[in-house]
């Protein structure tokens, strides 16, 4: 088992790649009335939540790549963090082993998905 | 051998969310666990939700109109104010980590000064960056 220090420096560096790739998706889908940027929604008279956007999105390698990347840095950093949280309650050793182990198998199952996910888009996307 | 058994939270749920007479920076960290909560439980949904796109157009359309409406808009605008305050104070936090702008070490004379003192003014910046994200998505999704 991996120590909690270095359990803990991987949860900052991952909450420095969740902040610069959430920052960009934050920009993509939320900020795009104010700050439009072509490049993150090619159709851009529509939504970026319309098929159009999706599909040229999904299109684009570096989207899918950011994706999964920001998908692992994501669960890691949420999950780790929930756990640090449940722990401070202070359980018995075999419920922390059995959080620990509940919460690395719901973040391993998550990141195969949303990773599926991502190529089988890309994939979809490109027959458009 | 010296032994220790840690100092158990005995205050429990309270010991999360209440901080006492304690300063600003003490309600910075609940609101952090908070939105970091919030966004861990939105986050989960949002995989499986946008995982649609990967099935076919009908499978979007119909997961999109399925998260549509009044409430999803306003809980949607929720996420972005939580998302907008964990990511500066995340970056505040990181900061102090670090060891930047938490001040010299200075000898314990009378009157006292502690360094959440000198780090009171990174933490009314990092405020003010995230309420300028809030207004600008504010602008974003409900200026039209």
């Amino acid at each position: 088992m991996m120590k909690d220090q270095k359990l803990w420096t991987w949860h900052l560096a991952a909450g420095v790649v969740i902040a610069v790739f959430l920052g960009l998706h934050m920009l993509t889908m939320h900020l795009d009335a104010l700050i439009p940027i072509r490049a993150l929604n090619v159709a851009s008279e529509q939504r970026a939540i319309d098929w159009a956007n999706v599909v040229a999105r999904g299109r684009s390698v570096f989207f899918a790549v950011t994706y999964v990347v920001l998908l692992g840095a994501a669960l890691f950093h949420g999950l780790y963090g929930l756990r640090n949280i449940l722990l401070e309650l202070n359980p018995a050793a075999g419920l922390k082993k059995l959080v620990g182990a509940v919460l690395l198998l719901a973040g391993l199952g998550l990141f195969v998905f949303g990773t599926w996910a991502a190529v089988a888009s890309h994939t979809l996307a490109k027959t458009f | 051998m010296l032994e220790t058994k840690g100092r158990p939270n005995r205050l429990g749920l309270w010991g999360w969310l209440g901080g006492g007479r304690w300063g600003m920076e003490r309600y910075l960290y609940t609101l952090h666990r908070v939105t970091g909560l919030g966004l861990l439980a939105y986050f989960l949904l949002h995989i499986v939700v946008t995982s649609s796109r990967a099935f076919s157009q009908g499978a979007w359309e119909e997961a999109m109109a399925r998260v549509s409406g009044e409430i999803f808009e306003v809980g949607e605008y929720l996420v972005f104010l939580a998302f907008a305050f964990h990511a500066v104070n995340g970056i505040r936090l990181l900061l102090i980590e670090l060891g930047i702008g938490v001040g010299q070490p200075i000898e314990p004379v009378y009157p006292y000064r502690t360094s959440v003192d000198v780090q009171r003014p990174l933490a009314i910046g990092a405020l003010a960056v995230a309420a300028v994200i809030a207004i600008l998505g504010t602008l974003s999704m409900w200026g039209e």
